[in-house]
């Protein structure tokens, strides 16, 4: 479903991601773990088509992310760093105007809305404008706009940040859920979280993957926690304690 | 077409709901208004004056030439600082609050972007044109005037306003600062109204180039009731431009 390729991006002169490559099979929930700075939101963008690559190549969901943008467009549901909201409408307006735009048939536009209603747990909320939600309110209406047409791939930055301990955990539910159906690439810092929701992991650091494995091989002789930290490089054991020191 | 008609009405949510073009319409009308009762008592001054002007040989007072034209030159003056208003949010906007990126990861194209935005200006700009056509409308009720010249006059001023509003949105393409934007409008299109100047002190065809690329002289021809090819060919131009180069600008975004 996602094939990453030497992929690199540079701004100006420098390089934010080094010839990143790994790859996501249908149904995997593939988590994206680096401490800041590592380059998660830059390859996250290269694969939502907004940003192009400096060289490589990659395809979601069997299109290549350059030559057949379009086609991926039309197939991932995405949530960036931070949720593109519209302040002045209501999440009902919101989820409708991104429902149009994401070519959701109009005959099921209604329920697909009260399905992302209730499924992002945001029901209460539809008719407040997106200007008055709180961080965590906002997030939920983020992701909600991006399963909103079923895609059949899902690219989440970050998504529980912002939350407080028991929405982490709901949101947690609804990745995993979707994992089912989908497949799920979600960037995160949070080391915990990759071992709760995830079944496969691809490790960045200072714009390379370190490593990438499923969770099932890996808990077999070393825990996630001493793999992470034996990955990333000397000078980052200080960033990378805080990953594995932070979260629920 | 469901795309263009998505975005445009998510753009007149945005100009309705913040009070934006609520403001620019209102202060739109307040303006024309006054102005069209000035040149109204004007044109009662010159009336009561006819006798002593028919003695000396001189014209004649004229309904059209003293009010409409008056109104609807000055129209253009008032929109060229107006339009910014409308348009630097346009683009800028989404550019800064990020949802560009939802914007141009989804299934809609540039030119569906750009289209859809510039038609929700267009709407904004033909509810804010047609209700300063109150006045002309009253000299159409209660006086005699020509009523074609009123007529094609208004379309001159539509079209140029259409024009402003497509460079003013293109400029708003290339910032994510809406207050640069509004500004470089302002400062482009007072550019462009004033561009005959250098006319007056060249001759031959560099005269004639800066004097066809002025929307006064232009906007005058509608509103002498004489729609040429060649002035609707420039507001056509002029709008053309525009929506061409915000799709340059946002094609550079994206294969940025
Ligand atoms: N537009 C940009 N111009 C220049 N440098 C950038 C730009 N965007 C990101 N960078 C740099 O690229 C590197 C990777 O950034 P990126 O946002 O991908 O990190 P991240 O892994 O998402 O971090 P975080 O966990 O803090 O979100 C950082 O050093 C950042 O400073
Ligand atoms: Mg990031």
């Amino acid at each position: 479903m996602i094939e990453v390729r030497n992929l690199c991006k540079s701004y100006g002169d420098y390089k934010a991601v080094i010839d990143v490559s790994f790859t996501a099979a249908k149904g995997q929930i593939v988590g994206f773990l680096g401490p800041n700075g590592a380059g998660k939101t830059t390859t996250i963008r290269m694969l939502s088509t907004f940003l192009p690559p400096t060289s490589g190549s990659a395809t979601v969901a069997g299109f290549d992310i350059v030559a057949q943008s379009d086609e991926v467009r039309r197939r991932i549901g995405y949530l960036p760093e931070n949720p593109p909201l519209y302040g002045e409408m209501t999440v009902e307006e919101y989820l409708r105007f991104v429902g149009d735009i994401k070519g959701v048939p109009r005959a099921s536009l209604r329920s697909r809305i009260s399905e992302v209603l209730e499924r992002c747990f945001i029901v209460d909320v539809r008719r407040k404008l997106c200007q008055h939600l709180s961080r965590g309110y906002r997030q939920r209406v983020g992701l909600a706009q991006a399963i909103i047409h079923e895609p059949e791939v899902i690219i989440l930055d970050e998504p529980t940040s912002g939350l407080d301990p028991r929405q982490i955990i709901e949101i947690r539910q609804l990745i995993k859920s979707l994992g089912r159906d989908h497949t799920v690439l979600l960037s995160t810092h949070i080391l915990p979280e990759v071992s709760m929701v995830c079944n496969k992991v691809v490790i960045i650091s200072r714009g390379r993957v370190v490593m990438e494995s499923l969770l099932s091989e890996l808990s077999r002789d070393k825990s996630l926690e001493q793999v992470f930290l034996e990955s990333v490089s000397r000078e980052e054991v200080v960033d990378a304690a805080a990953c594995v020191n932070q979260g629920a | 077409m469901r795309n263009i008609l998505a975005i445009c009405k998510r753009e007149l949510l945005s100009f309705f709901v913040s009070p934006i073009a609520y403001f620019v319409i209102t202060g739109f009308t307040l303006l024309v208004g006054f102005f069209f009762f000035n040149y109204f008592s004007l044109f009662l001054r010159m009336y009561q004056m006819a006798p002593y002007l028919q003695m000396r040989g001189m014209p004649m007072p004229n309904l059209n030439q003293t009010i409409i034209e008056g109104v609807y030159q000055t129209m253009l003056v008032i929109l060229v600082f107006l339009v910014p208003l409308l348009t630097m949010r346009i683009v800028a906007e989404d550019k800064r609050r990020g949802t560009f990126e939802l914007l141009l990861t989804s299934p809609v194209s540039v030119s569906e972007i750009v289209l859809g935005k510039y038609l929700s200006l267009a709407v904004v700009i033909f509810v804010m044109l047609a209700i300063t056509f109150i006045f002309p409308l009253l000299l159409i009720v209660y006086g005699t005037p020509e009523v074609p010249p009123i007529l094609s006059g208004f379309v001159g001023v539509l079209l140029c306003t259409l024009g402003f509003a497509s460079i003013g949105m293109a400029v708003s393409s290339f910032t994510e600062n809406q207050i640069v934007a509004g500004v470089s409008s302002m400062v482009t299109l007072l550019l462009l109204y004033v561009i005959q100047a250098p006319a007056e002190s060249l001759d031959g065809t560099a005269a004639a180039v800066f004097r066809y690329l002025s929307p006064v002289d232009q906007v005058q021809d509608f509103v002498r009731g004489v729609v040429t090819l060649k002035s609707t060919v420039y507001f056509l131009s002029m709008i053309v431009l525009g929506l061409f180069l915000s799709q340059r600008a946002l094609d550079a975004l994206r294969w940025r």
